[in-house]
Order: structure tokens, then sequence, then C-alpha cells
């Protein structure tokens, strides 16, 4: 039982085959996420109006929260160049500052969150300027509020799972789990945080930015 | 990970429940595929029970205790559940574990000589991930408010709370459908990369054995479009639980509000495709079991498959036609009829490969063959009558009647129902090691098959006399009047059909038990299943196997005392 599957490695390479299936995954994960942002946008194209970018959103916080999201996977991809050479010291440090990147994130987005549910006589002025009512920024809070929960939730869930994710393969590092010939895991995790990371820029540019 | 990890420990957990072993996956998702199929055809007893006598207490044959109401009769929201919960369960609890997750699973590794699934745990993760969506669509049945009742295309803003269903029932079929989503894609993943990396030296692709490309197909289609209705779930899902407002429009929304219609074309972009998915499936292993059993090489293998390929782009194109009646521009509704019937080119070439397949072949009427005929014959009236449903015209006049119930059931219900039966009566040897009883094979396939044609062909009948799909008493309608005794007769005809269903299992259950022993490949088929002794270890190959044939070489000339050789063995003489 001990003999290999045998691969095809004809069409793609020398890509193993968990890496393919997470190539795989990040399509469907794309699929899920173009669907709930295309859905938005063209909500956004029939809607009677919709409040100016910037008018209830914290951009200049946000972008922050994206640009620490870029920091992350920059770390993540210096964990890799570390494991290529060998230095565990490197790869457990860049991957805890990975770790520690998404969880800022996650912190900064619930802050967010909880600015909005708790309201205020601030916001509610903001809401009432965009033309929306209450004082509070809900999911209830028309189109707009539904389009901008469910998509920033939706990718944090995903940050959520990358967290978890990633500190299993931590884990795995610190039992020197990995060598510069087996990294496999580390890759296929890569290619999820990245991907993570590459869906909030889109995110950040049509719920925030336009 | 490209070694199978073979644990030491034999106990039952192990090798039976938490398996990652394929073979093992694949049965269970069998034995659940059966338990909803039967759950689900139980419902429909009941609908039928109402159509036919309104409003009279419920027998006891009919489990009428158990149906709470007045006085044992099925009220409206009974009703309403019914023909939802039917609807749901047999789509995605019964054909999708049947067709793909038992034989998607058994046959992939074992046909392409592969020793298990590309990753085998995530396959466990998917059967119980499927468990567990069921567990949740049932538990709604606990409900004060019963469970889902708004169709099993649930609708918004029917399917709301603002929109008229009381209690937490829609929000548990959202979730379950969820689940079951998450659980398909984990299989979908599964199957493609299996297919594209495990595959032994020298199964090209066109050496694939056609069940094989039907459910790799499928899980093409799974990969791309499970996700678009799993963006469609969570939206509609956070609108029954959290109040966003995707899906609700005019006085139901508070400042400005979604669109209802969003939801409906989500919906069918996922929706129209999932019928290839639940029909691919078969049409392989039709294509497969037709060269077996003809003793002949399928006719146009390739053409076979190239059709199915472009059905599998095509379907991805054509969902406006599930929505004529919406008020979509009259242009659109056009181009979608046009991109419909387009299909019918591809379809009807498979077909007549399918009966040239058939001709001259020396046909073996085993219990398998005939299943795999009677597919041949319910999907012509099937696909016959979609091209009815897909004309515009025809479409305003039959949408939401008894016509389009008749007809997706030859397609999906009858079509699929055979297919599994053939696909079950022929891989069954190798499944449990035990032949089926013949004879009550025979006699299960042929009541099936009279009754399951007059029940469909007269449902489009009445619903072409004007019936609506989802009437609960359609005789307050002087115009339905007439059609009484018609009503009756569906339904006593549905009874058989039920009746020979249990045949079915009781069949199943005793030749599992006390069945002839089978021999290592009793219908002398090729392909590579077929090579190894029961019980087939974890593993499956203790060598993996070199091909050297495509899976049809039978009767070949140059095969000398036999019509058949294993995809293994050269064939001399051949170039």
């Amino acid at each position: 039982m001990d003999q290999a599957i045998p691969m095809n490695k004809t069409f793609f390479g020398n890509a193993t085959t968990g890496k393919l299936g997470m190539w795989l995954f990040i399509v469907m994960d794309g699929l899920t996420f173009g669907t709930i942002i295309i859905g938005g946008l063209g909500l956004r194209i029939s809607a009677a109006s919709w409040p100016v970018a910037g008018s209830i959103l914290n951009v200049p916080l946000t972008a922050f929260n994206t640009f620490l999201l870029i920091c992350s996977s920059f770390t993540m991809v210096m964990a890799l160049n570390s494991i290529v050479k060998d230095d565990q010291k490197g790869l457990i440090k860049y991957l805890a500052f990975t770790i520690a990147g998404g969880v800022i994130f996650l912190g900064i987005q619930a802050w967010e969150y909880s600015h909005f549910i708790m309201g205020g006589e601030h916001l509610g002025n903001l809401l009432a300027a965009a033309g929306l009512p209450g004082s509070q920024f809900l999911p209830t809070t028309g189109i707009y509020g539904s389009v901008f929960y469910a998509t920033t939730m939706f990718h944090g869930l995903h940050v959520l799972s990358g967290v978890i994710y990633l500190s299993v393969i931590l884990s795995m590092a610190l039992k020197q789990k990995f060598t510069s010939n087996n990294y496999d895991r580390l890759e296929i995790a890569g290619l999820f945080w990245h991907f993570i990371d590459l869906v909030w820029i889109l995110v950040f540019t049509v719920i925030y930015l336009i | 990970m490209e070694g199978i990890k073979m644990s030491s420990s034999k106990s039952i957990m192990s090798t039976h429940i938490f398996s990652t072993d394929h073979k093992t996956i694949g049965k269970q998702f069998l034995f659940l595929g059966i338990f909803f199929l039967l759950f689900g055809g139980f419902q429909a007893l009941l609908i039928r029970w109402q159509l036919a006598y309104p409003e009279q207490p419920v027998p006891w044959w009919l489990l009428g205790f158990i149906i709470n109401g007045e006085a044992g009769m099925i009220t409206p929201d009974v009703y309403n559940q019914l023909f939802t919960m039917h609807g749901t369960i047999m789509i995605f609890w019964a054909i999708t574990p049947l067709l793909i997750g038992a034989f998607g699973n058994f046959l992939i590794p074992l046909q392409i000589g592969a020793k298990d699934m590309a990753f085998p745990t995530l396959n466990m993760l998917s059967f119980w991930t499927f468990f567990l969506s069921g567990v949740v669509l049932l538990s709604a049945y606990f409900l004060p408010t019963g469970a889902a009742s708004g169709g099993w295309t649930s609708y918004p803003p029917l399917s709301l709370p603002a929109g008229g269903i009381p209690g937490l029932g829609q929000a548990f079929w959202t979730l379950s459908i969820t689940l079951m989503g998450v659980a398909t894609m984990m299989g979908a993943i599964n199957y493609v990369i299996t297919v594209i990396r495990l595959r032994a030296p020298g199964m090209t692709y066109f050496r694939m054995p056609l069940s094989v490309w039907g459910l790799w197909l499928t899980s093409i289609l799974n990969v791309i479009f499970v996700p678009v209705i799993a963006a469609g779930l969570i939206m509609l899902l956070i609108d029954q639980l959290l109040g966003t407002q995707f899906f609700l429009a005019g006085r139901l929304a508070a400042g400005g509000g979604g669109d209802p219609l969003l939801f409906q074309h989500v919906f069918w972009i996922f929706g129209h495709p999932e019928v290839y998915i639940l029909i691919l499936p078969v049409w392989g292993i039709v294509s497969e079991l037709l060269s077996v059993f003809s003793r002949k090489p399928a006719f146009g293998a390739k053409v076979t498959v190239i059709c199915m390929s472009t059905i599998v782009v095509l379907s991805s194109i054509v969902w406006g036609h599930h929505m004529y009646t919406t008020g979509m521009s009259p242009l659109l509704g056009k181009t979608f009829m046009f991109l419909t019937l387009l299909i019918s080119i591809p379809s009807s070439i498979f077909f007549f490969n399918w009966l040239a397949t058939l001709w001259r072949g020396s046909l073996h009427f085993d219990p398998p063959m005939l299943h795999t005929m009677a597919v041949i014959w319910v999907f012509a009236i099937g696909g016959l009558t979609g091209l009815y449903n897909a004309t515009v015209t025809a479409d305003i006049y039959l949408h939401d009647t008894m016509f389009v119930v008749g007809h997706f059931h030859y397609t999906m219900a009858a079509s699929v129902l055979f297919g599994g039966y053939a696909a079950i009566a022929h891989w069954y040897p190798r499944m449990f090691g035990r032949m089926l009883n013949p004879l009550l094979s025979k006699i299960h396939f042929w009541g099936t098959f009279i009754t399951i044609n007059l029940v469909f062909f007269n449902m489009m009948v009445t619903g072409y006399a004007g019936q609506h799909r989802r009437l609960y008493y359609p005789g307050e309608f002087e115009f339905l009047q007439p059609l009484a005794d018609m009503n009756i007769f569906i339904t006593i005809m549905a009874f058989f059909l039920g009746a020979f269903q249990i045949l079915f299992l009781y069949n199943f259950i005793h030749s599992m038990l006390k069945g002839k022993v089978a021999e290592n490949n009793p219908w002398k088929a090729n392909t590579l299943e077929w090579t190894m002794d029961y019980p087939i270890p974890h593993g499956n190959f203790s060598t993996i196997p070199q091909v050297v044939n495509g899976p049809h070489e039978y009767s070949n000339p140059n095969i000398k005392d036999a019509d058949w050789v294993c995809q293994t063995v050269k064939i001399e003489g051949d170039s």
C-alpha cells in the first residue's frame, strides 16, 4: 500500500494535486464573490439613489486596513521565501506577522461595524444627508446596508477562516514540518491568503471607493 | 499526500462510518439517497391523494395518522410543504447522492484505474456535510410552523418573512441547501482533480468510459454553478435572518429595496445547469451500458462526448427560458428560446448514437439493459415535450401547468430514476458481491415502466387542459372538474408506482444478504472495475494497471474465443 499514486503530469505541469485542488477552490470561491459583487452592482444601478462614496463609510481607515492586508500578503511571500532557504525562524516570524495582519484587519472591521451598529447623532446626520433613515447603519438600512454588510461580512468570514488556516500552518511550522524541499502545504495556504487579499482590493474599490 | 494511509485499526468507525475509502463513501451516499428517494416519493403520493380525493382523510396506509390537520386531512399549509419538500428532497437529496454521490464516488477511481480519490479526507467530509444538511432539512419539520412551503424554487418575496410564510421553515431550507452546496463543491473538486490527475497510465481522456465522462462533465458544471447559487442563497439567508433587502421591492422594502427578479436570475443561472448536472451522469451511464449489453462498441463515442461537452457549454446560457412570464424583454426571450432550441441538436446527435449502438447488436435483456432502454424512451418523450416549453409562445400558455410537471418528471424523475436503477443493477455485483434477483428486478422494471408512463404522460394531458401545477383543490374550478377522473387515475397509478419501488427495496436488501454470489465479471464488461476480486480492497489495485484499449472493444474480430477484452489486454493484430 505504500506505492505512490502515479500522477498524470501532462496538462498542468508539475503542480501538485493539492495545489490544483486549491486553484479549483479559488475559481469556485471567486465565482461566489463575483455573484455577490455583480449582484450588488446590478442593484446599485437600478437603485433610485446611492450614497456618495465616503459619505458614510470611513475610507481612510479602511484604506489603512487595505494596506495592512497587502502587507500581510507580502509577509506571506517572505515566509515562503524563508523556507526555500530553509530558514525556520524566518518562516515562523513571517507567518506570525501574516496572522497578526489578518487579526488586526478583522479587529478594525469589527470596530467599524460596532461603530455603525451603536450609531449616534453624527452618523444619523451622515445617513440623513445620504437620504437614509435612522441614526444607526444596519443591514436593514435599505439596499445600501444590505450590499455593504453582505459583501464585507462574506469577505470577513474568509479572512477569519484564513487566519485559522494559517494558525494551523504555523503550528505545523513550529513542529518543523516544513523543509526547503517540502513546503507544498505552505504554498497552498499562501494561495488562499493572496486570493483573499486580491478579493479585498476589489471589494474595497466597489464598496468604498466608487 | 500521494500515498494512501491505511489505518492499522480496523474498527467499525474507521471502516464503515468515517471511512475515507471512496467505495464505502459511495455506498453511504447510495443508502442515504435511497432513504430520501422513498421519503420524497411518499410525499408525492400524499400530493396525489389530495389531487384525486381532495379534503378526504388520508388512509392509514399513507400514514394518515401522522398528517396533522383537521381529521387527518391534508390542509393547504401541509400541501404547500409537501410539494416544496418533495421537489427539494428529490432534486438535492435523492438524485444528487444516488448518481453523483454514489456512482461518482464508486466508479470514477475504479474506472480510471486510481487507488482512491485525489483527496480522500475531503471526500469523507463531503459525505458528512451532506448528511448534516439532510438533518437540518428534516429538522424543519419539528418547527411549530413546519417546513418550507415556498416551492422548491423558494422565490422571494414569498420565501421572506415579509412575504407571508411564517416561521423559520424557509431559513432552514436555505441553510440546508447551502450546506448541501458546500458538500457538492467538495465532491466536485475531488472528482474534477481525480480525473485530471489520477488516470492510470494509458488511460487517455478518450479511453475513459463514457460514464466517467458524464460524471466528470457534471462535476465541471457543479464547480462553475454551485458557487453562484451559494451566493444567491447567502443573500437569501441574510434577507431571511438579518433583514437585508436584496430581494424585496415595492412596499415590502423600507428605503430603496432590491429586486426579487435578481434571485430568479441567480437561481436559474444555477438551476438550469442543475438539470444537466442531474442528467449528465445518466447520459454517460446509458451510453456505456448500451455498449456492454449490445456487445458492440458505443457508436460514435467521441461524438457523444463532444455533444455532451457542447451541452455543458450551452446549458449555461439558457436560464432565461424559465422566466418567460416574468416580464422579461421579448427580445431577450427570443434569444433564450433560440439558444435553448440549439441544445436539441447535440442531444439528438447522441440520442441517435444510442440507437445506432443498438442497431444490429446482440442485445442482452438483463435488468440493467431494460432500465437503460427505458431511459431512451422516457428521455425521448421528455426531450420532445421540452421543445414546447422552450418556445415562448407555447410556454406562456403552458407555464406553471401540470404539463411542465409532466415534462420535467419525464426528463429528471423518470430518466434519472431508470438511469439510477440501471446503474444499481449493473454495479450491484461490484458493490455488494451478489446479484440482484433477476425475476424481481424484471417485475420491478415492467411495473415501474408502465406506471411511470401512465402517471407522467397523463399529467401532461391535465396540464394541457389547464390544470395549474400548485393547485390545492383543482375541483374548485369549473373548467377543471371534467379532469377529476383523470386525476384519480393518475393517483392510482402513482400508488402502484410506489408499491413497485417497495419491491425494489425488498430486492435490494434481500439480495445483499441472500442473493446469488456474483462472479467477478458477470456482464463480461471491459472496464477496469471488473478486474479485481470481491471484496475490492481499500486502495483498489495492487498494481496500477497499464491501459492499452478503449472501453468499448466488444466483438472485436481480432479477439479469439470471446466478444470482450479488458482494457489492459493488448489485442493481437490491432494497430
